[in-house]
């Protein structure tokens, strides 16, 4: 599956337009690592763990995109972009969304 | 009496520790910024037709946050109003820590470019009140691989 951000691959047509899929992921990171950012809130500095963990459901959403895509019978997915947002306290939606396309 | 000692302490912790952080940060930042400075990011939407580059997605993020001095600083800005320096620095490394991250991905592919580079800024963690607690920045763009020559 190709997936990307741009709007055409050169040297490749596209077939046919399957629309718009998407793929969601909402996660919340446990205590052990807020203590940890609470502790980080005073020093400053990267907080390792929610980039891991933001990470970690970015992949997840793009695997949900794939699925759609997968199962609309696309081989690439293509201007795709991602959101974020904060839903409740301690919990972050990441959404990836995109247009399923034929290639030739 | 002892409020205002944990206050001064973690406002004291907060500007040291806070300082050290980023200055490190910023000479990380700038070394590694040197070094990738080969593979150009670029905000363009097409990409060259010629040759077939292939197409790979990637991203770069960073949760970073504030520092307790920081922060105070920023809620005394609150009440004069004006620049608040100490998110604008904050969100610069970010920034510039998902760009880069983002082109060390890049380079592990073999990409000679990236494409359609777009940020992303959320705050993910509502501090006390108002205040930004931490911000994340994703970086993501496309890789533009070089066709194997035959």
């Amino acid at each position: 599956m190709l997936i990307s951000n741009l709007e055409l691959i050169p040297g490749r047509r596209v077939v046919e337009h399957l629309g718009l899929v998407q793929g969601s992921s909402v996660r919340a990171k446990h205590v052990g690592r807020d203590i940890m950012a609470s502790l980080k809130n005073v020093f400053g500095g990267e907080l390792k763990a929610y980039t891991e963990l933001l990470q970690e459901s970015r992949e997840e959403a793009m695997q949900r995109l794939q699925q759609q895509a997968e199962a609309v019978g696309a081989n690439a997915i293509l201007n795709v972009r991602f959101s974020t947002s904060s839903v409740a306290q301690g919990a972050a939606e990441i959404y990836v969304y995109g247009t399923a396309v034929i290639l030739e | 009496m002892y409020d205002v000692i944990v206050f001064l302490t973690l406002l004291l912790l907060g500007y040291g520790v806070g300082q050290f952080v980023e200055r490190r940060h910023y000479r990380s930042i700038i070394e590694r910024e040197a070094k990738y400075n080969a593979l150009p990011a670029i905000a363009s939407r097409y990409p060259p037709i010629e040759p077939h580059y292939s197409q790979v997605l990637v991203t770069g993020s960073t949760v970073v946050s504030v520092d307790y001095f920081k922060r105070f600083l920023a809620a005394l800005r609150n009440l004069f109003g004006g620049r608040v320096t100490s998110y604008e620095s904050l969100l610069d490394r970010a920034r510039r820590e998902s760009l880069l991250r983002m082109k060390e991905k890049s380079a592990a592919l073999g990409a000679s470019m990236v494409f359609n580079v777009k940020y992303e800024t959320a705050s993910i963690s509502k501090g006390a009140g108002n205040t930004i607690g931490s911000i994340e920045v994703l970086a993501y763009g496309t890789a533009l691989i070089e066709p194997h020559a035959e």
